[in-house]
């Protein structure tokens, strides 16, 4: 029987993808879930898993051609129904690999991005769909409900251990296994896989075992890159190895900043549903600053060095198994409540896996709010592309010397610059990072937001 | 608290509502001299007289038509149809008329009519006595649909059929008449129609059902119960308007749906339940949901055997539930 493979729909908003390069041609043997295509789109790249094993029949799609999701690109002669001797390890039936070809082909549970080289694609990105495969199969499926919590709460339906029928993983095993965090998650597997009873209280270090992942990251494996953490790790070494990174350090006094967020944070939460951080009140002052200083809104180009037009502020935002840096556009444009608003907005699509391409796009300097954590000092990588990142470090409470060599105790911020040393020098650079302190200690204690 | 079965329930809701109001009137078949079937109305038309306790050929068109007339113009007709196996001949004057008054008039004209009639099998009825017919009816807009199967239901909600301004079918299911007994509160009161009631709480499954089928949902649930696992059961009451807030409320608790009826599955109430569900909380749903109904055949047969067939029973509705809590 032949698989029709088709252009897999590679994200939510995603309606085309690029073949990016054919890792088989036609003659070629393989395997059930061994990559055959590296397809990529605006928002990932992806290797796909072949759903059959079989023989690569036909390539329908040239390398650098774009097409539509659902548009057949390969054609695969299962095995099995072409007759030839069928490695003895796993033979797929019809059905299964029916499943399989849907199952390659849908949409890939946000939050959980398409391993590269996993041994069980269909039990992790699969649902239950009971027009095809036996009933049994479908049991197995991954319920909208818990899809749903998993995303919410950023547990890998992979790492646990299902109590439902067949060993399903129901809904209230993702609320348990979230409940209890990552390693006791693991701790739970164990617990029930190998019956060591309910009622024995999970061990409080237990040893990580089952599948390795970013979540779960087992000692002595190899964590299978997801697309997500290949891009950043290509980005990082991309930015590192084009751009020459220069470092750069002011202390600022953000204690008027700090009076006017206490003044109106909670009326501006009651008012917009969002909370009033320092962030929207540094973002405005970087989009002055960078008025001032357009060089840093530059990008290193073969040609010379472009200045942009628009300012569109990215955020850098941490999240469990990856980065990403959604963009404000025009943040020049938006006041500070309009400022924390869009942030707002990003920040929560982010942390529901809801941003879209779009809100990843075309920007052109980078805000990384590193001290939430309580970093003092940082060197970002800069967004490649861009000519700076510039960090709010974490917000401390000192004694320092003010006017008439009087002691106060401030509320002090570090601010860390890493600049691209081809597009901007010391020079502009330090004037941006003074600019910036400038017009953060003239902001406050009061104003419209 | 008086403790009454659904026949009293529903007779001393009528005798309350003819003393109350004298543009309350019943008419049907043998709804005077011999006092209704169940004898519901018995002795009434000694009390009310033949002008409000109205004995009707077996016309059910006439019936319906003539009570629709009679609510336009201002008084309160309470029709009962003997059987609902024969309320098929009143289908234009239920769907075409009673049900499109309102809109047809521009709101000029309303039509407060309540049709009555005992529905369902489960008592060797055969052919003839035994169907459901709720369904038929589910599809038009303008037209109420009320099931209730306790006692002190019957009453609050037969109270607010009464009083509301547009047509209601009233169902009693007739196996419920004797068997299901309950207190009801004394004096005047009413239920809100389109409004469902959790009769047991639970947090594993929830069960929507109506009619004397609610009995046998809540037996299996206690037999659930005393096998350690939780279930829900919701009592629809209305079929129609649909209580989406209870029935949502519960499936974003427990995540999944058993809907039992009594009538066919193909096209009936709990396929509107499940597609409501499906597009409000597919979300939420941890479980396919799932239907127990009666088999796509024409009719409940006479046989016992064929009776049993068609019909569910405690013991398969506890099977479901069971498979659905441990899915």
């Amino acid at each position: 029987m032949a698989t029709t493979i088709t252009m897999p729909q590679l994200g939510e908003t995603v309606t085309e993808g690029t073949v990016e390069r054919w890792l088989k041609q036609p003659g070629d043997a393989v395997e059930k879930y061994e990559a055959f295509v590296e397809v990529s789109t605006d928002k990932v790249n992806s290797e796909v898993p072949s759903p059959v094993t079989g023989t690569i029949k036909e390539l329908l799609v040239q390398e650098g051609t774009t097409v539509p999701t659902g548009t057949p690109i390969a054609v695969i002669e299962d095995v099995t129904a072409a007759g030839g001797s069928a490695p003895a390890s796993s033979t797929a039936p019809p059905a299964t690999a029916d499943a399989m070809a849907e199952s390659a082909n849908a949409e890939p549970v946000p939050g959980f991005n398409i391993p590269q080289t996993s041994p069980k694609p269909a039990s992790s990105n699969g649902h239950a769909a009971p027009s095809v495969g036996t009933p049994a199969e479908a049991l197995r499926g991954v319920s909208p409900a818990v899809r749903r919590l998993a995303r919410e709460h950023s547990v890998d339906i992979r790492s646990v251990t299902g109590t439902g029928t067949n060993g399903r993983v129901t809904a209230q095993d993702v609320v348990t296994a979230a409940s209890m965090g990552p390693a006791a998650a693991v701790a739970q597997s164990i617990a029930v896989g190998t019956n060591f009873g309910a009622a024995a209280p999970p061990p409080v270090a237990a040893p990580r075992t089952g599948q390795t992942s970013y979540g779960n990251p087992v000692p002595g494996t190899t964590i299978p890159l997801t697309t997500s953490r290949r891009i950043i790790a290509e980005r990082m070494v991309e930015s590192k190895h084009n751009a020459p990174h220069a470092w750069s350090m002011v202390e600022v006094d953000v204690s008027n900043v700090w009076k006017w967020r206490a003044r109106e944070k909670d009326r501006f939460e009651a008012e917009t549903g969002y909370k009033l951080t320092l962030l929207p009140f540094f973002i405005r002052a970087v989009v002055e600053s960078i008025a001032s200083y357009p060089l840093m809104n530059a990008k290193f180009v073969p040609e010379g060095i472009y200045v942009n037009k628009d300012v569109n502020i990215g955020i850098a935002i941490g999240l469990a198994t990856n980065l990403v840096v959604p963009v404000i556009k025009n943040a020049d444009k938006l006041s500070i409540k309009g400022l924390a608003i869009a942030a707002g907005d990003l920040i929560d699509r982010a942390r529901k896996n809801k941003l879209s391409a779009d809100d990843v796009r075309d920007g052109t300097f980078t805000v990384n709010n590193n001290g939430a954590n309580g970093s003092w000092a940082s060197a970002p990588i800069i967004n490649a592309g861009q000519a700076g990142i510039v960090t709010m470090e974490t917000v401390v409470k000192k004694p320092v010397v003010v006017a008439d060599d009087a002691i106060a105790i401030r509320h002090m911020m570090n601010s860390c610059l890493s600049l691209d040393h081809r597009v901007v020098d010391g020079y502009v650079a330090s004037g941006f990072l003074a600019d910036l302190k400038k017009r953060l200690e003239a902001m406050g204690p009061t104003g419209t937001l | 608290m008086a403790v009454m079965n659904n026949v009293e329930a529903v007779r001393a809701t009528l005798y309350d509502a003819m003393k109350a109001d004298d543009r309350t009137l019943i008419l049907g078949e043998d709804v005077g001299a011999r006092g209704n079937v169940f004898l519901i109305s018995k002795d009434f038309i000694n009390e009310f007289g033949p002008d409000r306790v109205i004995d009707t050929p077996i016309a059910e068109a006439s019936i319906v038509g003539i009570a629709v007339g009679m609510a336009m113009e201002g008084l309160r007709p309470i029709a009962e149809i003997q059987f609902a196996d024969f309320i098929y001949p009143a289908f234009n004057q239920i769907v075409g008329e009673a049900a499109k008054t309102r809109y047809r008039s521009n709101g000029e004209y309303t039509c407060p009519l309540v049709i009555r009639t005992p529905y369902g099998g489960g008592v060797r009825g055969a052919l003839s006595h035994s169907v459901s017919i709720e369904a038929l009816f589910y599809h038009v807009p303008g037209l109420k649909i009320v099931a209730p199967s306790f006692p002190a239901d019957v009453k609050g909600l037969l109270n607010a059929a009464i009083d509301d301004p547009d047509p209601v079918l009233f169902l009693e299911h007739k196996k419920t008449y004797r068997l299901i007994k309950g207190e009801v509160p004394e004096g005047h009161y009413t239920i809100p129609l389109g409004k469902a009631d959790v009769k047991k709480a639970g947090t594993q499954l929830t069960v929507v059902s109506y009619g004397l089928y609610v009995h046998w949902a809540l037996d299996a649930a206690n037999q659930l119960e005393s096998e350690g696992h939780s279930v829900e059961v919701i009592d629809l009451r209305s079929i129609r308007p649909m209580d989406k807030t209870t029935i949502l409320e519960s499936v974003r608790k427990t995540r999944k749906l058993l809907i039992i009826h009594e009538d066919n599955k193909f096209g009936g109430i709990g396929a509107e339940i499940s597609a409501m569900v499906a597009e409000e909380a597919l979300f939420d749903l941890d479980a396919p949901i799932r239907r127990l109904c009666a088999p796509d055949v024409p009719a409940m047969g006479y046989a016992e055997p064929l009776e049993h067939e068609y019909m569910s029973s405690p013991a398969l509705m506890a099977d479901a539930m069971r498979e659905m809590v441990k899915f």
